[in-house]
């Protein structure tokens, strides 16, 4: 079945780069008009699936459709797609001007309509007076607009971004974030963006897909992501996360109780559905360090979890404190408290304390 | 360390005199009021003024230009069609055309006069200033594709794919993107392919019909009744210019 409302739609993509599988079955559908990000560690398959989509590349197994239409055999010129390159690729012997107006005059646009359409799109990513300048010219920040806007003045049905921020400064990459989600809106049209940077897909997809090793492990919102990320790799490479693994002892309806070899006691947990747990299973539990609380006192709070542990190194960060607090030999936890009164306890290392959090903030997963 | 280059620096003096002593030698003599080449007997321009009015030096000058030009198109053409071509070829195949083309720049030059006479003779093709011309536009093919290909392989294939992208078909690619891009290189491989052309003696030689005379073949021929200040003069021009002209060519091609 297709999906008509969809934008894009990837069945089962196969990419093979001599033995290894660069892209492993991938299967993925974006609807119009969401902004759809490719996330993981280089290597990890997602520019291969970007290019495949553009063109560029030849899927050896698997079909792409956009809009509905099978781009088997369509090359990149044909494509209703735009993609903007990490490298930006703007042409050196043109201005911005002539830049922006290539895709329309490829098309064959009257003069006047490649005109209007020029001056709308260099508006839109505000660089309406650099249009005589070459691209050797301008600053990292503004090619990379001249790019979006190269792209964008052809009314792409998905508009493709490779690493779009990567060679942007700190500073410049948080304002195009919110700059690039702002020009979707205005576009109306889908944004499928590669990156290895987690914060970078967070904030701006309304959807993730996390890749590792040619395939995709998961998709979802940035939230799901966050807070129920389905394996260890989801959890480590989204945020940081709390680890702790351990041996299911007893199962009491939904709840089972868990102790690790790593530390000293043991911990409840809410078993969830879909794994089959089982007396001896073993389980890691993530928990991520805003979700933690440190407490000198032996009273807990109904629903609470804790363990013991003592303060190993506290790192002062403005907003926040960060405490690594050390639970056994091996496992050490990334705490944060917000710099707000309650987190001006005067913790310091060497202090013994507890580690406490809600039972359902603890994500369970089977090894 | 210091002593070494010294000396290092003593033997380059050395093999820059040796390189260039005979042609400044052969510059000054241009201006020696002597007709005995061998003294000096001051300045003069008079033999200067003797080229400029010998029509048979004037007419070969002519068609060493025509030969020149029209080579030079015929070269620029074919070698950039295959420099740009060869890029849509496999690694393999590529290769093989690739190093296949390094032949004709080192069997001897004798080699190919001979085997171009003996083609135009099987083919009955008179010779003439034509033959000279496909003559030269032939060794020019090689060099005309080295210089072009250094370039091409030196562009971001990004911006073709970004040019495919955009909705460009191949030939809008290489019109919009590839060629202008390579203009340095194109003009640069011209230059030296027109120098070249202007200085063969032996290919010419071998494929030259009657009346076909290019200026180093009218040297060449000067020469067989004895040296001349004249002859000292034409040769100075003649280094002056395809210094200058390769000069230039290097010049665009670092660009």
């Amino acid at each position: 079945m297709v999906d008509q409302s969809a934008s894009i739609d990837i069945a089962s993509l196969v990419k093979r780069h001599g033995a290894t599988l660069a892209v492993d079955h991938v299967s993925l559908t974006v609807p119009r008009g969401e902004f759809f990000s490719l996330l993981g560690p280089s290597g990890a398959g997602k520019t291969s699936v970007l290019r495949m989509i553009a063109g560029f590349e030849t899927p050896d197994e698997g079909t792409i459709r956009i809009d509905g239409r099978s781009m088997e055999a369509v090359p990149p010129n044909r494509r209703p797609v735009n993609l903007v390159f990490q490298s930006y690729a703007l042409f050196p012997h043109m201005t911005v001007a002539e830049n922006v107006a290539f895709g329309p005059t490829m098309q064959g646009a009257s003069r006047a309509d490649i005109t209007s359409r020029v001056r709308l799109a260099l508006d839109m990513v505000k660089l309406s007076s650099k249009e005589e300048r070459l691209p050797s010219q301008l600053s990292g920040g503004e090619q990379q607009r001249v790019a979006l806007a190269r792209a964008l003045v052809n009314r792409p049905s998905v508009l493709l971004l490779d690493e779009p921020l990567s060679a942007l400064d700190q500073q410049l990459r948080q304002e195009m974030q919110v700059e690039l989600k702002s020009i979707q809106a205005r576009a109306a049209c889908t944004f499928v963006c590669v990156t290895h940077h987690q914060e970078e897909a967070l904030t701006m997809s309304d959807r993730v897909a996390v890749m590792h090793q040619g395939r995709v492990l998961q998709v979802g919102s940035p939230q799901d992501l966050y807070e129920a990320p389905g394996s260890a790799f989801v959890a480590r490479f989204i945020g940081v996360s709390n680890e702790l693994r351990g041996i299911v002892r007893r199962i009491d309806g939904e709840r089972a109780i868990v102790q690790s070899p790593e530390c000293i006691g043991e911990i409840q947990i809410v078993l969830p559905m879909h794994l089959p747990i089982q007396v001896g299973s073993p389980v890691t539990v993530l928990i991520r360090p805003e979700r933690l609380r440190l407490s000198t006192t032996v009273q807990r709070l109904s629903g609470e979890q804790s363990l013991a542990a003592s303060v190993d190194k506290v790192l002062y960060s403005g907003s926040d404190r960060r405490y690594l607090v050390r639970l056994g030999e091996h496992v050490v936890w990334n705490v944060r408290v917000p710099n707000d009164e309650s987190g001006r306890n005067g913790l310091v290392p060497g202090d013994n304390l507890s580690v406490r959090w809600q039972i359902s903030d603890a994500v369970v997963l089977s090894e | 360390m210091k002593q070494a280059g010294g000396w290092l620096w003593r033997v380059s003096l050395a093999n820059l005199f040796f390189l260039y002593g005979p042609i400044a030698l052969l510059i000054l003599f241009s201006f020696n009021a002597s007709r005995l080449s061998a003294t000096w007997q001051g300045w003069t321009w008079q033999w200067y003024r003797a080229l400029w009015v010998n029509q048979s030096l004037l007419d070969a000058t002519a068609n060493s230009l025509r030969v020149a030009t029209v080579s030079t198109v015929l070269a620029l053409f074919l070698g950039v069609g295959l420099a740009v071509g060869l890029d849509s070829l496999s690694g393999r195949r590529q290769r093989q055309i690739e190093q296949s083309l390094l032949l004709p720049l080192v069997i001897p030059e004798v080699m190919m006069g001979v085997s171009l006479l003996l083609f135009f003779v099987l083919l009955q093709i008179p010779l003439s200033l034509i033959t000279v011309m496909m003559g030269h536009a032939l060794f020019n093919v090689p060099v005309v594709v080295i210089i072009v290909r250094a370039r091409l392989k030196k562009l971001d294939p990004r911006l073709m794919e970004a040019a495919a992208d955009l909705g460009a078909t191949y030939w809008n690619t290489l019109r919009h993107v590839t060629i202008p891009l390579l203009r340095p290189a194109i003009l640069g491989a011209g230059l030296m392919a027109f120098t070249i052309s202007l200085d063969d003696f032996i290919v010419t030689y071998f494929t030259a019909g009657p009346g076909a005379t290019t200026l180093p073949l009218k040297v060449y021929s000067m020469i067989k009744s004895g040296m001349s200040p004249e002859i000292n003069a034409l040769s100075a021009l003649f280094v002056i210019v395809s210094m200058g002209l390769i000069g230039l060519s290097l010049l665009l091609q670092r660009r």
